[in-house]
């Protein structure tokens, strides 16, 4: 369209009423603004906060928490990519599987001789090929994404026990395991730490300030439209799935580093976490929507919960319990919302508000067994 | 004179306020072949949809045998006896014949097992019964679309259906296997049955139709004996509409030529299409749903590219592969389906208009906010898109304004070839003149502009040029003083001389 357009009123239609639309958005009382998952996530964080202090003397310890903190950054820095491919619409499941191929690969080098910083090297550009490989499958190939990486999941594990067998790799140096154990100079803030919070800062940048980050929820809200618009969905997809798996080959990198070896079995398992963290912060699982900020948040909770069951002993298995439970939970929560919000409704929407409520009482009761049991693990030490 | 076995009398049907039919009535005797014919949305499907029980009439009566009835879900006319067979079939693909036409009636033993024996045997006798013959182990999946109709309408009958809804049976079949459908549609009716056929091909309709009846716009024209009206007669009944001048196409300048298409093919879609569109020019694209003109606007704009032929822009020839290379030459494309093609629904209007243009309101990729913001007010403000404001859902508003929205994002890429398909498919009469306004004034301004069209007043209206579609090919073309209805429709439906199909 050019400069001008005059006023060609056309015969019979209605182009009357001056001014139609607001290029401003309503004003949004006080409270409205509150209204936002992110929100909540915070007044969990402060009742876990607030709970755990309370049932355990170590919880608010200033030691404890950096090294706690340092646990879940794998976590973290794979959750970061997943945020973008939830949001396009797609998942990653051979994340934490990619994670032990890279580590794996890197220990195997640095048995072979290589020094350690080229076999890392090694290590990122192999999590970034088993990212691409997942790409092109989903974005060139057009298979389903779950199928995929649920193939890689099981493939990138196997190739971990093939490089290792049944040994582990030891002996890193010092200034390699620097950036699993070590702490920035004159703090308790781990390096992982500083990392993960780098690496938010601008993950988060990417997905909500630029033209890239747009187009992701454009491809996860109506992939369609976003290719007829001139979007090239496939080489984004590929991008997303890519930087998946260098994020992988990091957090390889800084789990191997902070055990200090490698086992091919290193972060079995830790999909789930990562998966939840990004779905348990409203990132959409149908893609579409989400924040990075909720997802960080969320994130943190769930290292507060492991943290805080761990100081009371409780089981890995029963901690993976609740982790599985809170995705469960987090996928279903903003359903019952909007089914409530759809006051009166059908049958079937009546149907899934039920399940919903069973959903939710098997939780409170879980809950109350949970803090049953800590109390009396507490009554017991 | 037989009583007629369905009667629909006066039915009204309403989706969200719109009226889609108008006091329709239609009677169907038994032994009869009765013929459906309208335009493109005249409402045929809708009126399809009552008879089965698919959709609940607003208005008006259905009466069976001369009993009113009330048909509640598609199972309860299933009942009655009424059987549809749709365009999209629907066997299960590995089932095979037997199973296909017994599928949740099968013949069971006492002990609850399949009786593949009984099965077998009544596949068998009602098979030969129809003179149909089939491999009854076949799957579905092997059979060709001729035979797997065989099998619907093996099944329908199989439960008794005295009325049987045959909707576009033809449309791709060869015409060895059309004639085998006929001898068993003139084999049902000696039997007894009555039969509602819906097509296209006038020509069909004159070999194996007793009556027609013809609706248009959602209203009952006329039901005659198709013996006695002539095939003008028939198209006038369709169209027959005074065009209004609703659709104030300017005179214009006519400048070079913008875009012009030779041999464009897709392989198994369409064939050797070949056109010139010229700045300043409006050129209207007709046709039936299914010839093709979706599929050539999109391997254009590069969504699914063409297999062989040769597109030219401006003079220079260009090989366009994905739309942003379109989007680059100067291309938009506005496409049919909002929902699905030109919206994201659950995005803010700004984020929907921006979006093939993202490009330019940023800065090394980072997104500058105020500039985005800025482009999409103007470009919704110029297409007057009535929203409380431009940060609202684009799924909130009304398809009117929706369609405003797709507008103002592709008219926000400045392009200088248009392509429209459909544009005002679905929306208010008021927008519908704005946007017809628009086209005549962005033509004005030099842009070349190819307009899909199925609603004939349009295309004859906004047209300098129209070109018509069949079977994914161009089969006719006339310029504005030359096209009538009847021409358009039929070059639209003639059926293409034996052997130069297929």
């Amino acid at each position: 369209m050019t400069e001008s357009r005059p006023n060609a009123a056309p015969q019979g239609a209605e182009r009357s009423a001056g001014a139609t639309i607001s290029a401003f958005p309503p004003r949004r009382s006080f409270l409205a603004r509150f209204q936002r998952w992110e929100w909540m996530l915070v007044g969990l964080i402060a009742l876990v906060v607030l709970l755990n202090s309370q049932l355990s003397p170590y919880f608010l310890d200033a030691r404890n928490l950096s090294r706690t903190s340092s646990d879940f950054m794998e976590i973290g820095l794979m959750m970061l990519p997943m945020v973008f491919i939830i949001i396009t619409g797609g998942i990653d499941l051979s994340v934490a599987s990619n994670l032990a191929m890279c580590a794996s690969f890197m220990g195997w080098l640095f048995m072979r001789g290589v020094p350690i910083w080229p076999a890392a090297l090694a290590a990122l550009l192999l999590g970034a090929l088993g990212g691409l490989f997942n790409g092109l499958l989903v974005a060139r190939v057009k298979l389903p994404p779950l199928v995929v990486t649920l193939g890689t999941y099981a493939f990138y594990r196997g190739v971990a026990y093939v490089l290792l067998g049944d040994q582990a790799a030891r002996g890193y140096p010092a200034s390699f395991t620097y950036i699993g154990q070590g702490k920035l100079p004159g703090t308790l803030i781990p390096f992982s730490v500083a990392l993960f919070i780098l690496l938010a800062i601008i993950f988060g940048l990417v997905l909500h300030r630029t033209s890239f980050g747009r187009t992701l929820f454009a491809i996860g809200n109506n992939e369609n439209a976003t290719a007829y618009s001139g979007v090239p969905v496939a080489r984004i997809k590929i991008i997303v799935y890519t930087i998946s798996g260098l994020m992988a080959g990091l957090a390889g990198l800084v789990l191997a580093a902070r055990f200090g070896s490698t086992r091919p079995d290193i972060g079995v398992g830790l999909e789930l976490a990562v998966i939840t963290a990004a779905v348990l912060g409203g990132v959409d699982i149908n893609g579409g929507i989400g924040t990075m900020g909720g997802a960080v948040l969320s994130l943190l909770l769930i290292g507060l919960l492991r943290f805080g069951m761990g100081l009371l002993n409780i089981q890995g298995q029963v901690q993976g319990m609740v982790i599985g439970l809170l995705l469960i939970l987090s996928i279903l929560l903003p359903n019952v919302a909007r089914t409530l919000s759809l006051r009166g409704g059908s049958t079937h929407q009546r149907g899934r508000l039920a399940t919903a409520a069973a959903v939710v009482a098997v939780f409170v009761l879980f809950g109350l067994f949970f803090f049953w049991s800590r109390a009396q693990v507490l009554g017991a030490g | 004179m037989s009583e007629p076995i369905l009667e629909l009398k006066e039915i009204t049907k309403r989706f969200s306020g719109v009226e889609v039919l108008h006091q329709v009535s239609f009677s169907l005797r038994p032994g009869e072949v009765h013929a459906l014919l309208g335009e493109n949305g005249a409402g045929k499907s809708t009126l399809v949809k009552v008879m089965t029980g698919v959709h609940q009439p607003d208005g008006g009566e259905i009466h069976l045998n001369g009993q009113r009835v009330e048909f509640n879900a598609p199972h309860a006319s299933l009942q009655a006896g009424i059987a549809a067979i749709y365009q999209e079939l629907s066997l299960f693909p590995d089932l095979n014949v037997a199973e296909n036409i017994f599928v949740g009636r099968q013949p069971t033993t006492t002990g609850g097992r399949l009786d593949w024996r009984t099965l077998y045997r009544e596949a068998e006798q009602l098979l030969s019964s129809l003179g149909m013959h089939l491999d009854l182990k076949q799957k579905a999946r092997n059979l060709s679309i001729a035979q797997q109709q065989m099998v619907e309408i093996a099944r329908a009958l199989s439960i008794n259906a005295r009325i049987l809804i045959m909707d576009e049976p033809t449309s791709s079949l060869t015409l060895t296997e059309v004639a085998e459908l006929f001898r068993l549609v003139r084999r049902l009716r000696e039997d007894g049955a009555a039969i509602v056929f819906i097509s296209h091909r006038l020509e069909e309709l004159y070999e194996i139709a007793d009556r027609v009846t013809v609706l248009r716009d959602g209203t009952y024209v006329e039901t005659r004996e198709m013996a006695q009206i002539s095939r003008d007669e028939l198209i006038r009944l369709m169209v027959g509409r005074t065009i209004s001048n609703l659709f104030p196409k300017q005179e214009t300048t006519i400048g070079d030529v913008a875009l012009k298409v030779e041999n464009l093919t897709l392989d198994g879609v369409f064939e050797n299409v070949s056109f010139e569109l010229r700045q300043g020019e409006i050129l209207g694209m007709a046709g039936l749903v299914g010839a093709g003109r979706t599929d050539v606007a999109r391997a254009i704009f590069g969504v699914e590219p063409p297999t062989s032929g040769r597109i030219e822009v401006e003079g220079k020839a260009a090989s366009i592969t994905s739309p942003q290379q379109a989007i680059d030459l100067g291309l938009a494309l506005v496409p049919e389906d909002r929902q699905l093609h030109g919206l994201i629904p659950p995005m803010n209007l700004v984020a929907n208009i921006s979006l093939p243009m993202l490009a330019s309101y940023s800065r090394r990729g980072w997104l500058r906010a105020k500039q985005e913001r800025d482009a999409a007010f103007q470009a919704a403000q110029q297409m007057e898109v009535r929203a409380n404001n431009i940060w609202q859902r684009a799924r909130e508003l009304s398809g009117g304004n929706q369609q405003k929205v797709v507008l103002a994002k592709w008219l926000s890429t400045k392009p200088r070839i248009l392509i429209l398909d459909e544009p005002t498919r679905g929306i208010d009469v008021g927008t519908k003149a704005a946007i017809h306004a628009l086209m005549s004034e962005l033509a004005g301004q030099g842009l070349a502009i190819l307009m899909i069209s199925s609603e004939l007043p349009e295309v004859m209206g906004m047209s300098d040029r129209i070109l018509v579609m069949r079977e994914g090919r161009v089969t006719a073309q006339f310029t504005r003083g030359e096209a009538t209805q009847e021409k358009i429709m039929s070059a639209a439906t003639q059926t293409i001389a034996a052997g130069e199909t297929r």
